[in-house]
């Protein structure tokens, strides 16, 4: 059992439970004990844009259910023609699948940074980025698709202004995030490859030495941005 | 695990300690610097700097309002510009970025024993961005059209119509974008906050004896990190609006007998995201001002702070309710009764906290030593002020009050009372505080004393006859009141009154700046700990204190941050990090 020192200085069990929660946040130093200040940072950072992205959603849920106009309806917007027949959300379906892949292709990088792996780890952060890359560049042929057929954030050929308007600012605000993370993805497999962490070299910005945290780290904000996609994923195009 | 001999019951430190950026040269030490002092002080100039053009915003409306018609060159659209930029700056690019980034950045490393913030970088970036938000806020001034003259609450359908300045030239636009870049970079400021406090601390330093300064921009941070969001998303959406067309918060709509391309949206929606920002903002710029005057009143009536652990939970409730009380601004906006009854009842609960507060402060004043410093003056204004304010905060609070007095300036004498003149107290005692500190030596006495007097008893002058105005029913935001019934020729004279008070309190902070700089050459050395504290920022080995802050060694904390006048102790007050063999320990158990 782990073992702590208290504010006393004697060693006794450290306790578990609430009890646990209550000991760590009375002590010094830390109130997430073996929590890094990177993680913390991390976690503390996806909860603000949590309420972001929960702005986002009510504003357009706001909006859908105060609409005198129709709503357009998502499977019929959001299919593609396919061999002769409309397929509903096909697209939608493909990204989805890519996106969550790429959250476990992300995990699999987080487990072989652990065992210092670089080779592997290097690899699979890099897949996850060509997946998230993937995920973008369906997303832009999803925004094409709906220009040509008319869909502008002012209004389209089918009912409520707001679609188009909702749409683009709530997956355009989502894709933001997935370039971002594709860039910071090859940043940090980049770090990896050429053994940074094993070396203790320094950030070129922050004159920081990294470690292999930062790929678990980096995977906090992976998994988040595939978590909001399925929040976006159920309310906008199957409701 | 880099130490294992516990120090007299203290547990080793669990964190290796960070190597600190080391600046190579003088842009690198003073301007692109890392060290949080350095940054604390870019916030507060800049914050001071943007201040300032409020200040004399004011001014120019006061110029209107109190001798209307005698200055042609203020028209009702430039008289919404002064409103509109004067709200914004005072209440988000002075206050929130000086008590936080300025406040937060200083003291929180000092006081919970750290060498920095926990990601410097980061920190730096915060500032910059925070700067080109106030440049990029400074630029609508020059922009075609002029500042937005929307009114600090940018409402729709009204803030970005032909109607209002602004409305469809730059104006509304470089708002909305300066406020985007407020947010980012708050937050890269403000995660570094929250994560040096919870994550960051020396040893033995606990939640529980952090100095009630930490606390309240702690709590406050927090609440910032998750108010902002619902800034950041409104202003997203109308700037699309603006820009694009959208119609998420305008709904069909004429203007000068011609249909506008909008049709359909909710200016509601844009009112509850605006104030569920806007009334957290309101206690963003209060937490940090209870905490700081908890900790001058401590140190000025040399006694311990009554109830400690309450005042860490008042703050704490006080921050969680701030989140389900935003529709009380929305009484008059038409929203069903249940729900004036239900944000009623949790504004007025927020009472109990605030009055635990104000009772911890006068109690620990009872019997104290009390010693009528500068910073003790501010203090002590700062309670009357915040009594005052918050009393007829419960008048406003309440549906039925509320909606006659709504849009008079009852409520502008309301707000400034408990959010502008009040947290400014603070800001000032505390600047008479930690100036010595920060530069070495004291702000000169007379003048300080001469900012005092003039700035209390001003603001009582201006603010006090305005309750009367708005009770007459003087509704805000008119830019011209001559021809109006209920202006009675009294009402006009109050008005010349409170317009020239208005310029005396001004004038008196210009000789508050003059003093900020001529003390930094001729002001009396001040010595380490001029004022006999405990906590860790008047314990560090230089001062000002060097980067890095305490030297070789990181102080370790034996005792809570209020022990003043410990029977049996040889001194008045002994630091946080004496151990125990030092003295006895008022801390609670």
């Amino acid at each position: 059992m782990a073992e702590t020192l208290t504010h006393i200085g004697q060693t006794e069990p450290r306790p578990t439970g609430w009890e646990g929660i209550a000991a760590d946040w009375s002590s010094d130093q830390r109130a997430f004990k073996n929590v890094s200040w990177g993680k913390a940072m991390m976690w503390i950072f996806l909860l603000s844009d949590t309420f972001i992205f929960g702005c986002f959603l009510l504003s357009y849920m706001t909006a859908r259910i105060s609409t005198r106009v129709p709503w357009p309806n998502p499977s019929e917007v959001f299919a593609l023609r396919i061999g002769g027949s409309d397929i509903p959300l096909i697209l939608i379906a493909i990204m989805t699948f890519v996106l969550i892949s790429s959250s476990g292709t992300m995990a699999m990088a987080v487990n072989f940074g652990y065992r210092r792996d670089r080779r592997k780890t290097a690899i699979l952060m890099l897949l996850t980025a060509a997946l998230g890359a993937t995920f973008v560049g369906m997303q832009a042929f999803e925004w094409t698709k709906l220009i040509t057929e008319g869909v502008r954030p002012w209004g389209n050929p089918w009912g409520a202004a707001q679609f188009g308007s909702s749409f683009f600012m709530i997956t355009g605000f989502h894709g933001t995030h997935v370039t971002i993370g594709v860039i910071f993805l090859i940043i940090v497999a980049r770090k990896v490859w050429r053994g940074d962490f094993d070396t203790g070299r320094r950030g070129f910005f922050t004159s920081r030495t990294g470690r292999y945290e930062n790929v678990e780290i980096m995977g906090l904000y992976w998994h988040f941005v595939d978590l909001v996609w399925v929040f976006i994923f159920a309310f906008f195009y199957l409701w | 695990m880099v130490d294992i001999t516990p120090a007299d019951g203290i547990p080793p430190a669990e964190v290796a300690e960070v190597e600190l950026y080391h600046p190579h040269s003088w842009w690198t030490k003073y301007v692109f610097s890392q060290d949080a002092k350095v940054i604390a002080i870019q916030y507060s100039a800049t914050a001071t700097g943007i201040g300032l053009v409020a200040l004399v915003l004011s001014w120019l409306m006061r110029l209107q309002l109190g001798f209307p018609g005698t200055f042609d060159f203020i028209t009702p659209e430039a008289y919404y510009q002064f409103i509109t930029m004067h709200g914004m700056i005072m209440v988000i690019y002075l206050l929130t970025a000086l008590f936080l980034g300025g406040f937060g950045n200083y003291l929180i490393p000092l006081m919970v024993g750290a060498r920095d913030m926990v990601f410097p970088y980061v920190n730096m970036l915060s500032y910059w961005i925070y700067l080109l938000a106030v440049l990029v806020l400074v630029s609508s001034f020059f922009a075609p059209g002029g500042p937005t003259g929307a009114g600090w609450t940018l409402y729709p359908p009204q803030a970005i119509m032909s109607g209002t300045p602004g409305g469809q030239d730059w104006g509304i636009i470089l708002m909305l974008s300066s406020l985007i870049l407020f947010i980012i970079g708050f937050t890269m400021g403000g995660l570094n906050y929250v994560v040096t406090v919870l994550q960051g601390r020396t040893r033995g330093m606990t939640m529980m004896r952090l100095p009630l300064t930490v606390w309240g921009i702690f709590t406050a941070t927090v609440m910032a990190l998750l108010a902002f969001p619902a800034l950041f998303v409104a202003s997203v959406m109308m700037l699309l609006d603006r820009v694009l067309g959208t119609s998420f918060f305008m709904p069909a709509i004429s203007e000068m007998g011609e249909q506008l391309p909008h049709n359909g949206g909710s200016p509601i929606l844009f009112q509850h995201l605006f104030w569920f920002f806007g009334h957290p903002e309101v206690y963003i710029v209060a937490l940090p001002a209870f905490g700081i005057v908890s900790d001058l009143i401590s140190t000025h009536a040399r006694k311990n702070i009554f109830g400690y652990r309450m005042m860490v939970w008042a703050i704490v409730g006080i921050g969680a309710l701030s989140f389900v009380v935003w529709a009380h601004h929305m009484y008059v906006s038409g929203m069903h009764p249940y729900f004036g009854f239900f944000f009623a009842t949790t504004t007025l609960i927020i009472a109990i906290p605030t009055a635990i507060k104000v009772y911890n402060w006068v109690l620990t004043l009872w019997r104290g030593d009390i010693h009528l410093t500068i910073p003790m003056l501010f203090a002590l204004a700062f309670i009357v002020t915040f009594v005052n304010g918050g009393l007829t905060g419960l008048f406003l609070g309440n549906v039925v009050v509320d909606v006659p007095l709504s849009d008079t300036m009852f409520v502008v004498a309301h707000f400034h009372m408990v959010m502008g003149v009040a947290p400014i107290l603070v800001v000032f005692g505390a600047i008479y505080h930690w100036y010595p500190k920060a530069t070495g030596r004291m702000l000169n006495e007379t003048l300080g004393r001469f900012h005092f007097w003039v700035t209390f008893l001003g603001a009582y002058l201006i603010f006090f006859p305005m309750h009367y105005l708005g009770l007459m029913g003087v509704p805000r935001r008119y830019a011209e009141l001559t021809d109006m019934t209920i202006m009675t020729e009294s009402a006009h004279h109050l008005n010349s009154f409170i317009s020239i008070m208005a310029f005396i309190v001004g004038f008196a902070q210009m000789v508050f700046l003059f003093n900020l700089i001529w003390s930094i050459r001729h002001g009396r050395e001040a010595g380490g700990n001029p004022w006999r504290a405990t906590t860790l920022e008047w314990q560090t080995p230089q001062t000002p204190p060097a980067h890095g802050n305490f030297g070789k060694d990181l102080p370790i904390v034996y005792r809570w941050a209020y022990d003043y006048s410990v029977p049996g102790a040889k001194e008045d007050f002994i630091p946080q990090n004496m151990p125990g063999s030092f003295g006895p320990s008022r801390e609670p158990a």
